[in-house]
């Protein structure tokens, strides 16, 4: 074996690319920065951006599954808000079944309810994914315009059977004792909720980065994204993987489903497809496919719009889709671009 | 070496509106190397990407081991013992080597006799073990491919062109460690276009053209007779000669 | 004379020519042939549909581009000819100018939509259209000093298309001669002029284009087609037709507000419309918007009574009131996806050969 023959050629990345590829990394602060030097009052500043970053992660929440399902096997969910909604109509039922314990000042028995109705909204969601991918999916794929009308005529049934399940009518619910009120930095209130939503996304966030990178299925994950051929050509399953990611989408999405209802404490059968424009602009921004991004994208947009709210609350969601019109000029396929072999 | 352990018997395959794959027959014998010669579009990577499940036959069969695999799908046809290296080398990029490595052992942890083994007969592999898969050289690349084949004992790998766009010297160090994998107990279908590789290796020879293999025989039959090498050459190598 | 007018695009089937003379005669007397203000008010919705459906068919059946943006047209359309109208009078200029303004408004929008996103993937395209036409809805609600927010806008048209214009004193075979039969016949034949330029664009070298860039983008690409110029052009084409049935509509309405314009559930409609009928031929928009406004008209006084019939089954009468009728649209416009994409034309084609 010529040993010469094989130079290591892993080359220096030259400083200025470093950065460049950081950067889309430090928008969130530069942001932050810009929404500081805008608003001017720090305390008001620091309560909108918690506010955006729980917002955020929300939003983070429920895009997640939808970019990792697109990059595995190139299939959007258009009902992917259905998801959200069955989510948190089966939070709330179940939280109102347990109205005794949240309304209990036993911190423990309000957070036992949560996590109960998380549970039960993640795992009715999770099901549903499975009858999404088999029934609604799984006969359109590679087709994408079909996809796009079938996706969205699951999404118009899942609606009508909101409405079905649980009336036409809205749903209310308080927040249990412990997630109510404020903290008080200086002389900012920041709700205690949103930093729970902050806490719980970003353990989300980190524990779905550990999964990618330390385990088999998110190793397979990633390969699969990349080049989905090869991983079945090196005896895995793919369509099993996608199942399984596209259930823990859906269930995912539905977590989603319960954070925002409890942040908004009103649901509705229309709000998944609302939240859908958003989470959409999150996936756009990030670059179809990537978790990083959406990550990314979905702090930026929950930042922004709480700002805009503040300053000009009638074009916060136009402003959303003119970051994302920034952001595609600059990288037209978001900022986290995936590697696609083909 | 007379055992054949992968046949294909009139196999058609269709991409699309393309009739590509019009009657392959193919015997593979146990054991050795089987080249497949042809110029570019005459159906080799097809034959391989068929034999792999990743494109379907629409007519014919192909048996394993006395086994029909024609229907099966791609991840039950590697589980019997086939492994692909593609043209591209489908290395993910996103991954390192060590993680590239892991998933190609498919059935369990890797066996450290058998990766020591590889990392001789590759020393990047050993050198780059933690790098990510995306910085290596293509011949780094290359060897990364042919190493995930080989790092469990498989019966037979299809290797699609792997010394294309390589330099000299590492066609020489992938020359040799082909030759070493031979002494294994693994079969190896190998498509090359470069014939001094191919006759070094080869132990029989199939020469593919329009979709048909058109001539088999014992490599060193070819190797010997300048007449019938003159005429698949016209046909089949006239991008190397 | 015909089929130079159809632009050689027959129905090509006996009973689909049967079921589009019948729309064409049912909507031609609709005045006399069903008189009352709700078969009017029908017929006319029907009308303007045919466009909008038709023109989004150039893009979804032709070009292969699901856009969720076309509401955003009809949206655009019908809003420039309500502001022209309120901010300076019902004079036939301002509507003229206001929905003229409105077309070229939203060709400009679809040019910039398309010129930006259409590069990328049809997927890309879909996602950009959701979230530009929802923002763009919440955006005219909340401009409210210009717009009127989600009350919408009512204003005055010009006399002569108002019930208060009387053309002749008497009745003619019992119906009224006024203004609001020459604001029906207003729509009427402008949809049909519409629709009938709309075939002519499918059915010449551009609209073949289209369908060969649709079929295989990148063969096109490969002969020397301009796909993106293609698709843009589509685009842009399908959107000034919305936008001029959305100033139909302004005009028949009398009214504009988010709800009777820009609102998804439209949206969803003119998707259902499309796909039912069947895509990738106008005859199918026709055939589609037709039986769709009857059903939503008229089905749901049906389901109505079904929903009291089952009253005493408790699951069975909620899925049949008459409120849940889009559930079952849902799940037959997701089995026609399935089974038959090219919906009741292609159905009734396929059924000739």
């Amino acid at each position: 074996m010529n040993e010469t023959a094989i130079k290591p050629r892993i080359e220096k990345v030259p400083l200025r690319e470093q950065v460049l590829q950081k950067l889309p990394v430090l928008l969130v602060p530069i942001l932050a920065l810009l929404g500081l030097a805008a608003i001017g009052n720090p305390a008001s500043w620091l309560t909108l951006t918690v506010a955006g970053l729980a917002m955020g992660m929300m939003i983070f929440i429920m895009a997640s599954g939808l970019t990792v399902v697109f990059g595995l096997m190139d299939v959007i969910n258009f009902g992917h808000g259905a998801f959200v909604t069955v989510g948190a109509f089966v939070g709330f039922t179940v939280l109102a079944w347990l109205a005794g314990w949240t309304a209990s000042p036993s911190v423990m028995l309000n957070l036992a309810a949560v996590l109960i109705a998380i549970l039960a909204a993640m795992g009715v969601t999770g099901l549903l994914g499975y009858a999404f991918e088999r029934v609604i999916v799984m006969p359109v794929y590679g087709e994408h315009l079909k996809q796009i009308l079938v996706t969205m005529g699951g999404l118009i049934v899942a609606q009508q059977m909101i409405h079905v399940v649980w009336g036409p009518d809205e749903l209310h619910i308080s927040r249990p004792e412990a997630f109510q009120g404020s903290v008080v930095f200086g002389e900012a209130a920041i709700e205690k909720y949103r930093l729970v939503a902050v806490a719980i996304g970003l353990a989300l966030f980190l524990a779905m980065r550990h999964v990618l990178k330390n385990t088999k299925v998110g190793l397979l994950v990633r390969a699969g994204v990349e080049n989905g051929e090869m991983v079945e050509a090196l005896g895995y399953r793919i369509r099993r993987l996608f199942l399984i990611v596209f259930m823990t989408g859906s269930a995912l999405a539905g977590l989603g489903g319960v954070m925002w209802g409890l942040y908004q404490e009103t649901i509705t059968a229309h709000m998944g497809s609302e939240i859908m424009v958003l989470v959409f602009i999150v996936v756009i921004i990030g670059g179809l496919g990537s978790v990083e991004g959406c990550f990314i994208g979905a702090l930026l947009v929950g930042l922004l719009a709480n700002y805009t709210a503040f300053l000009a609350p009638k074009v916060a969601l136009i402003s959303t889709i003119a970051l994302m019109v920034v952001i595609l000029m600059w990288r037209p396929q978001g900022l986290y671009p995936v590697v696609k072999a083909k | 070496m007379s055992d054949i352990l992968l046949s294909l018997a009139g196999v058609h395959t269709l991409i699309g509106p393309y009739h590509i794959l019009q009657g392959v027959d193919l015997v593979v014998p146990e054991g050795g190397v089987t080249v497949l010669l042809g110029r570019n579009g005459a159906g080799k990577t097809t034959t391989l990407r068929t034999i792999m499940g990743l494109w379907s036959a629409s007519q014919g069969e192909i048996r394993f081991d006395d086994h029909l695999i024609t229907t099966l799908d791609t991840p039950d046809i590697s589980r019997r013992g086939i492994a692909y290296v593609p043209e591209d080398m489908g290395i993910f990029t996103d991954l390192t080597v060590a993680e590239n490595m892991a998933l190609a052992a498919s059935s369990g942890p890797i066996d450290g006799k058998r990766l020591s083994w590889i990392k001789e007969l590759f020393p990047p592999i050993g050198t780059f073990w933690e790098a990510s898969a995306g910085t290596l050289s293509g011949g780094q690349k290359q060897m990364l491919s042919v190493a995930r084949a080989i790092i469990e004992p498989r019966r037979l790998i299809l290797i699609d062109e792997p010394t294309k766009g390589l330099a000299p010297a590492i066609i020489n160090a992938m020359t040799e460690a082909l030759r070493e994998l031979k002494q294994t107990d693994t079969t190896i279908l190998l498509v090359e276009q470069n014939f001094a590789m191919a006759s070094a290796i080869g132990d029989t020879v199939a020469v593919m053209d329009d979709g048909r293999i058109i001539h088999s025989a014992p490599m060193s039959e070819l190797v010997e007779d300048e007449g019938l090498q003159e005429r698949l050459m016209g046909l089949s190598l006239e991008a190397h000669q | 004379m015909l089929t130079r007018l159809l632009s050689g695009d027959t129905p090509r089937s006996g009973l689909l020519t049967l079921l589009l003379v019948a729309v064409l005669i049912s909507l031609a007397f609709a005045p006399f042939l069903f008189p009352g203000t709700k078969s009017l008010e029908t017929a006319a919705r029907i009308c303007i549909f045919i466009v909008l459906v038709a023109s989004y068919d150039l893009l979804l059946g032709y070009s292969g581009i699901v856009s969720f943006a076309h509401t955003m047209f009809f949206g655009i359309g019908a809003y420039g000819t309500a502001l022209a109208l309120s901010t300076s009078g019902p004079s036939y200029w301002s509507l003229t100018w206001g929905t003229l303004a409105g077309a070229f408004v939203a060709a400009v929008f679809a040019l910039a939509i398309g010129l930006f996103s259409l590069r990328v993937k049809a997927i890309f395209f879909a996602m950009v259209t959701l979230a530009v036409a929802s923002a763009f809805a919440v955006f005219v609600s909340q401009m409210s000093w210009l717009t009127g927010g989600e009350d919408g806008l009512n204003y005055k048209i010009p006399r002569e298309l108002t019930p208060a214009f009387k053309l002749v004193n008497d009745k003619v075979f019992g119906v009224r001669i006024n203004g609001k039969l020459l604001a029906y016949y207003l729509v009427f034949f402008a949809s049909l002029t519409l629709f009938l330029v709309m075939l002519r664009i499918v059915n010449s070298p551009f609209g073949r284009t289209l369908k060969a860039v649709r079929d295989n983008a990148f063969r096109a690409e490969a002969i020397g087609y301009k796909v993106v110029w293609y698709r843009t052009t589509a685009t842009v084409l399908s959107a000034v037709m919305a936008a001029l049935a959305g100033s139909l509509l302004a005009i028949w309405l009398r009214y504009t507000g988010p709800a009777t314009t820009l609102s998804m559930e439209i949206m969803i409609d003119i998707l259902l419309m499309v796909v039912i009928g069947g895509m990738g031929t106008l005859y199918g928009a026709v055939l589609g918007a037709t039986l769709f406004i009857l059903a939503q008209t008229y089905l749901q006084n049906l389901m109505g009574v079904a929903a009291e019939a089952t009253s005493a089954v408790p699951l069975v009468s909620t899925l049949v009131a008459p409120e849940r009728w889009l559930l079952w649209l849902g799940v037959l416009f997701i089995l026609s996806v399935y089974f038959f994409p090219s919906g009741i034309v292609g159905r009734l084609r396929a059924g000739r050969a």
